[in-house]
């Protein structure tokens, strides 16, 4: 588990005050088939991006809630990190992008059968969104849609 | 913030009919944010699958986080914590969570 004394000291100043939005009520879908038939979507928090995409404005106030398409085809290693936070240590994933956002390890995983395939797209967002009003009232129903229209039935969600 | 976007991003999902599962770093946010399912990992912020270049450890992660969408007569919020053990049995190898960088 990670710790919050691992983080800088205004990091942790911040989060001791900061209020989380608490979800209520928690929505609830029960799989409706075996994973190895269902088609899952990653997103990830990590800032992640094509290397020829718009990358994220960490100047925005409140944290640029936008996100990024990258195709399940993409190869992990050559996604590049637009996360400007200082609160984490980003050697991991400079050496390996699958350790936050692992599109190599999904294939591998409908190559093996336990989930049916790959969503033709991921998502990928840069998490530090302190003020998250915009990414609950558009942009997370935004990215929800996306992925309902690409029929996900599993979405994997990892932040960083 | 990380933790809370993607549980935020998840109960979207989760509301138009896409099952969910969130990993988390830290619990106490899982527990204050309370995503419909997520999965506390024993791994330090920019490492939420273990370690780069260890994909028999990151599998390992996938597969618990896969575990919860199985669990029968599951409710939410379902929150479930990842040991270092289970993490050492699947891969067969000593798993050392690394010292801290420079952030």
């Amino acid at each position: 588990m990670a710790r919050l004394d691992e983080l800088p000291l205004h990091h942790r100043a911040f989060l001791k005050a900061y209020r989380w939005r608490r979800i209520d009520p928690v929505p609830w879908t029960p799989p409706a088939k075996p994973l190895a038939e269902c088609r899952l979507a990653l997103v990830s928090s990590a800032g992640l991006t094509l290397p020829d995409d718009r990358g994220f404005d960490s100047k925005i106030r409140g944290g640029d809630s936008t996100f990024r398409v990258v195709p399940a085809d993409t190869p992990a290693r050559i996604l590049e990190d637009h996360h400007r936070s200082s609160s984490y240590d980003h050697a991991g994933i400079h050496q390996d992008p699958n350790v936050a956002f692992p599109v190599d390890r999904v294939r591998e995983l409908a190559a093996a059968g336990r989930i049916g395939e790959v969503a033709p797209r991921h998502l990928s967002f840069m998490g530090s969104v302190t003020a998250p009003g915009r990414l609950v009232r558009d942009v997370a129903p935004e990215a929800a849609e996306a992925l309902v229209s690409d029929q996900v039935d599993v979405a994997l969600l990892v932040p960083v | 913030m990380c933790n809370q976007t993607v549980s935020l991003v998840a109960a979207e999902m989760e509301r138009r009919g896409i099952v969910t599962v969130v990993v988390q770093l830290l619990r106490k946010v899982a527990e204050a944010v309370g995503p419909p399912r997520a999965l506390c990992v024993p791994f330090r912020f920019g490492y939420p699958l273990g370690a780069p270049d260890d994909p028999a450890l990151q599998q390992s992660v996938l597969e618990a986080a896969l575990s919860l969408v199985e669990e029968p007569g599951a409710e939410p919020p379902m929150l479930r914590d990842l040991a270092l053990g289970e993490v050492r049995a699947a891969t067969g190898r000593p798993v050392r969570p690394r010292a801290p960088g420079a952030g």
